[in-house]
């Protein structure tokens, strides 16, 4: 069995990462009811001496729970989001040095979080990931979860995304990328946003980006369906994939029923990789499968469905439409249609009772409403893991590899461009040491790169699809 | 003798136990004692204290699969897997033919030959190896492969069968015809025969054969693990047609591959089809054997749906219009018919030298082989084991996907950063254009 560590960094890395933790926590609780450390839980949670500090003294896998670590990293710049993390219920799961803390945050600055902190804090955030990394038995995967908007998600969070590619080249890097939304009320977004960019295009083998608007829409739709309440339509209140209920943060805080949608994300995507299944898909498969190109590596999730009805009576109709939703625009975590866009690359990932002959049936089904790239027409990867979330008997996490993502890092750009034509807060930047203005330039122009990239895919999807001559031999 | 089964990845591990258990059961009854001897001694070698153990090594580089497959058939209370008998890593070759063969595979060498070694020297006589693999994902492909080159040099005398699995045609790897072109062009050339079951025919006859509703990875396993046994399982042969053959898979080499040239071996089997329409049906020996020859014929996996049109071309003059009518033409053939009234089965029929080229000798194209003993519940039971064009067109489509593929480069970089560079992969579209077109041309 295989480990991973979470980097969690920034207001936002931070918040996401303790929803992550706390479900996760529910979750193997619900499956685990034995209190045994076993191998599924070892995936992200160490099992340690509860009176010891160093972190040792737990018992190996198989032996019984003794205290549970969490297998992270959290960083922030400024002190508020990681003391209450300190005092707050799931404060077991960290010790003290886990944790690296500034005082007064990156101002909503990239420059600042890349390079002045970027420097300070290097040493002890690598000491640390090292750390956590002797720790495990083989370290397959590092999850970086940030926000695009602020100084030290974006800043910071890609800084150490270098870090991890210079100290661990062979350990996989995802990044669970937050974008802001249009509206958003830090000015210099667009800024964080595109020079972060650079960094996870050049740096990381999967970015799975999702905008706040999206989350919005989603918890909004999900309590709009709760509050309506028709009957044979009554929502379990607990089986959401906004709900925090059964884990051990009580109070409700005001990005959770959003977090806890990435948060499912996450679960979902390393569910294959801690329970068993009868079509395995480890993390390493997932660059594997959906990045024919080292750069286009920005996945569209959507996790489907969003809730159980409390009547238990499922007929497969239900079943199919939790397919057919995946594909839906208002499934997506970000603001992207791939059903009228180009695939590259498909992922199916499976949880609970759902046979082989499901699956079957639905990519027969809805693979002629979908257009993927000439050379990978049948792109799918799958998974069927046997174990489901909690709340739920079955669910399904879609992963599009599909040019639906320009649209947005379009919009991005040109709020970036409108910025940075009129010099606005340029000098707040270019004041940083380390910054200069060929960042921004090159920043842009790595943007516009990507851009293109998947415009050209595009144009080829016009084009009458023929296949290429084959290979001549001499008879 | 015996046979030592190599189980390579997340497939070979699930459909080896299934076999073990097809075999074991059906070995099991009344009525059937020297064949029950016959079919312990080639797969299970027997404790002290009388437990049978398979003589089977598990190789995976991730644990769960290997976990799950010992702990089920130490359940089932009548088998078990060696306790020493398996290797497995923490994590998985990721779908990646290169991480499997460049660096699992030389990194786990000697352990791998040891527990093979060990099998080996545990069989009074070897018959030959059997490995069990996908094609598609990266430790059954790409270690597999490497194992295989090296059973090859430790036992360059040992007859080595692959039996592979190729995915659905819609994928479940979306890397799957890379790597089962590299697979396939490399065992071409180490393996004495390749075995192949599609997972898309497989799926079909649970669909349409045995009518299950939902099909699980589990039931198509079963259907494999039943056409392999009918098979692998103890038969009368023409070296050996009074007792049980001693050197089931060396005849069956013999029987079908002639020419090192052409070594892809299909499989099919009738009838099948629940267990509870088994209790309503009657077969008559001419029946199965006419089905049988027209599935042959007419390429059909599966007796329904096969199209009663085809027919065998009456002179070589027509093969180039017989072709586009969907004749199959045949190498050699192996039939193996079990259960009552065996001997009266007239196979003729099968030995009709048109259904073959021209070029080998009539007398060495068709084998038969049976044994009185019903198969795996079914009264009687025919499977035919052939060398022919009938696994041109899957190949064909697995070659041309992979090369469109290839022309745009995609996925490439996952596969030079391991060693494998773009001239491998020409060496391999090379190979295989070569065996497609030495096919094409029977
Ligand atoms: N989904 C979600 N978005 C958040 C959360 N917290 C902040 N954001 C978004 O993140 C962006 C601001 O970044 P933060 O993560 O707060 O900033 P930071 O990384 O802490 O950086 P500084 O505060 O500048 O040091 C805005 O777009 C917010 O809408 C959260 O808990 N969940
Ligand atoms: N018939 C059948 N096919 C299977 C089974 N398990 C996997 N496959 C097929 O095998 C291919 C995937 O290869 P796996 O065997 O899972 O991969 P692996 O050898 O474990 O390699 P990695 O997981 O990449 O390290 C797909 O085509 C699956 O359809 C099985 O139990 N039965
Ligand atoms: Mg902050
Ligand atoms: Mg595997």
């Amino acid at each position: 069995m295989t480990q991973s560590v979470v980097v969690q960094v920034g207001q936002c890395g931070n918040q996401v990462g303790c929803r992550f933790w706390d479900l996760a926590l529910r979750e193997h609780a619900h499956v685990n009811k034995k209190g045994i450390y076993d191998e599924a839980l070892s995936s992200f949670f160490q099992n340690v001496d509860p009176r010891r500090s160093d972190g040792g003294g737990g018992g190996a896998t198989g032996s019984r729970i003794s205290g549970l670590r969490a297998r992270a990293v959290l960083v922030d710049m400024e002190e508020g989001v990681l003391s209450e993390v300190l005092q707050g219920p799931l404060r077991q799961l960290f010790s003290t040095t886990q944790l690296i803390s500034d005082v007064s945050g990156s101002g909503n600055n990239w420059a600042v979080g890349h390079h002045s902190y970027g420097s300070v804090y290097r040493e002890q955030i690598v000491d640390q990931v090292r750390r956590a990394a002797e720790q495990c038995d083989c370290l397959q995967c590092f999850f970086i979860i940030h926000s695009m908007g602020g100084g030290t998600g974006s800043g910071l969070g890609t800084r150490v995304l270098k870090l991890l590619e210079d100290e661990f080249p062979e350990v996989c890097r995802l990044v669970t990328a937050v974008y802001p939304s249009a509206e958003d009320d830090v000015i210099t977004s667009p800024y964080n946003s595109v020079l972060a960019m650079r960094e996870l295009t050049e740096h990381a083998d999967c970015v799975l980006p999702i905008e706040n608007q999206s989350l919005v829409d989603i918890v909004s739709k999900i309590q709009h369906m709760a509050h309506t309440g028709k009957p044979g339509s009554v929502i379990k209140k607990d089986s959401t994939i906004i709900s925090g209920q059964g884990g051990v943060a009580k109070t409700e805080k005001p990005f959770d029923a959003m977090n806890n949608i990435v948060a499912n994300l996450l679960l979902n995507i390393t569910s294959s990789a801690r329970f068993e299944g009868s079509l395995n898909m480890d993390l390493n498969e997932i660059a594997m499968n959906l990045v024919p190109f080292p750069r286009l590596h920005y996945l569209v999730s959507s996790l489907t469905p969003l809730y159980t009805l409390a009547d238990v009576n499922i007929p497969t109709r239900r079943l199919d439409q939790m397919f057919t939703d995946a594909f839906s625009k208002d499934h997506q975590l970000m603001r992207a249609d791939p059903k009228h866009n180009l695939y590259l690359a498909c992922a199916l990932m499976l949880r609970g009772n759902v046979q082989l002959s499901d699956l079957r049936r639905n990519i027969e089904r809805l693979r002629p409403t979908l257009s993927f790239v000439q050379w990978n027409t049948e792109g799918w990867k799958t998974g069927l893991c046997s174990v489901p979330p909690v709340g739920h008997t079955h669910s399904l996490l879609a992963l599009a590899n599909n040019t639906c993502v320009k649209p947005s890092f379009m919009e991005l750009r040109e709020r970036f461009v409108r910025l940075y034509r009129k010099k606005a807060h340029l000098h707040h930047y270019l004041g940083v040491d380390g910054m200069d203005v060929s960042g921004f330039s090159e920043a842009l122009s790595s943007l516009t790169g990507l851009i293109d990239q998947y415009s050209q895919l595009d144009s080829t999807n016009t084009a009458p699809s023929q296949d290429p001559p084959r290979l001549n031999i001499a008879c | 003798m015996s046979v030592v089964t190599v189980q390579l990845g997340q497939c070979g591990n699930q459909i080896g136990p299934e076999l073990f258990s097809t075999v074991y059961e059906d070995s099991t009854g009344a009525g059937r004692k020297t064949y029950q001897e016959s079919s312990r001694e080639r797969f299970f070698w027997e404790t002290s204290d009388g437990v049978l153990v398979a003589r089977s090594v598990l190789v995976d580089m991730e644990p769960k699969v290997i976990s799950q497959a010992v702990a089920k058939a130490s359940k089932s209370g009548k088998w078990r897997y060696g306790e020493k008998a398996h290797f497995c890593q923490k994590q998985g070759s990721g779908n990646n033919w290169a991480n499997g063969y460049c660096v699992h595979g030389p990194r786990h060498k000697e352990s791998v030959e040891d527990l093979v070694r060990r099998e080996v020297e545990r069989c009074d006589r070897l018959a030959g190896i059997f490995a069990m693999m996908s094609v598609a994902g990266g430790t059954g492909s790409g270690v597999g492969t490497f194992v295989t080159q090296c059973l090859r040099d430790m036992y360059p005398q040992a007859f080595i069968l692959n039996h592979l699995t190729w995915p659905y045609g819609t994928g479940e790897v979306i890397v799957q015809n890379y790597n089962s072109v590299l697979t396939l062009s490399r065992l071409y050339q180490l393996s004495d025969a390749l075995v192949v079951h599609e997972n898309d025919t497989v799926h079909k006859i649970c669909s349409r054969l045995m009518n299950i509703k939902h099909i699980s990875i589990g039931d198509i396993n079963k259907v494999i693990a039943h056409q392999l046994g009918s098979v692998l399982q103890p038969a009368y042969t023409g070296d050996s047609p009074s007792n049980y053959s001693r050197n089931p898979i060396g005849e069956l080499l013999s029987s079908l591959v002639c020419h090192p040239e052409y070594k892809l071996l299909s499989l099919c089997n009738i009838p099948q089809m629940s267990h509870t329409s088994l209790a309503y049906s009657a077969y008559t020996w001419p029946g199965l054997l006419k089905h049988l020859r027209q599935m042959l014929i007419a390429n059909a996996r599966m007796e329904e749906g096969i199209d009663w049109k085809v027919c065998v071309p009456s002179s070589r003059g027509d093969s180039v219009r017989t072709g586009q009518m969907g004749f199959n033409r045949s190498l050699a053939n192996l039939m193996i018919l079990r259960g009552k009234d065996v001997s009266s089965a007239d196979a003729g029929a099968f030995k009709d030298p048109a259904l073959y080229v021209p070029w080998l000798p009539p007398d060495g194209t068709f084998s038969l082989w049976n044994s009185p003993v019903p198969f795996n519940g079914y009264e009687k039971s025919a499977s035919l084991v052939s060398n022919s064009q009938s696994l041109l067109k899957p190949l064909d489509n697995m070659v041309r996907k992979a090369w469109n593929m290839f022309v745009s480069r995609a996925y490439m970089h996952q596969y030079t950063k391991f060693g494998i560079s773009e001239d491998d992969f020409l060496d391999s579209f090379t190979t295989l254009e070569q065996i497609i077109s030495s096919y094409s041309h029977l």
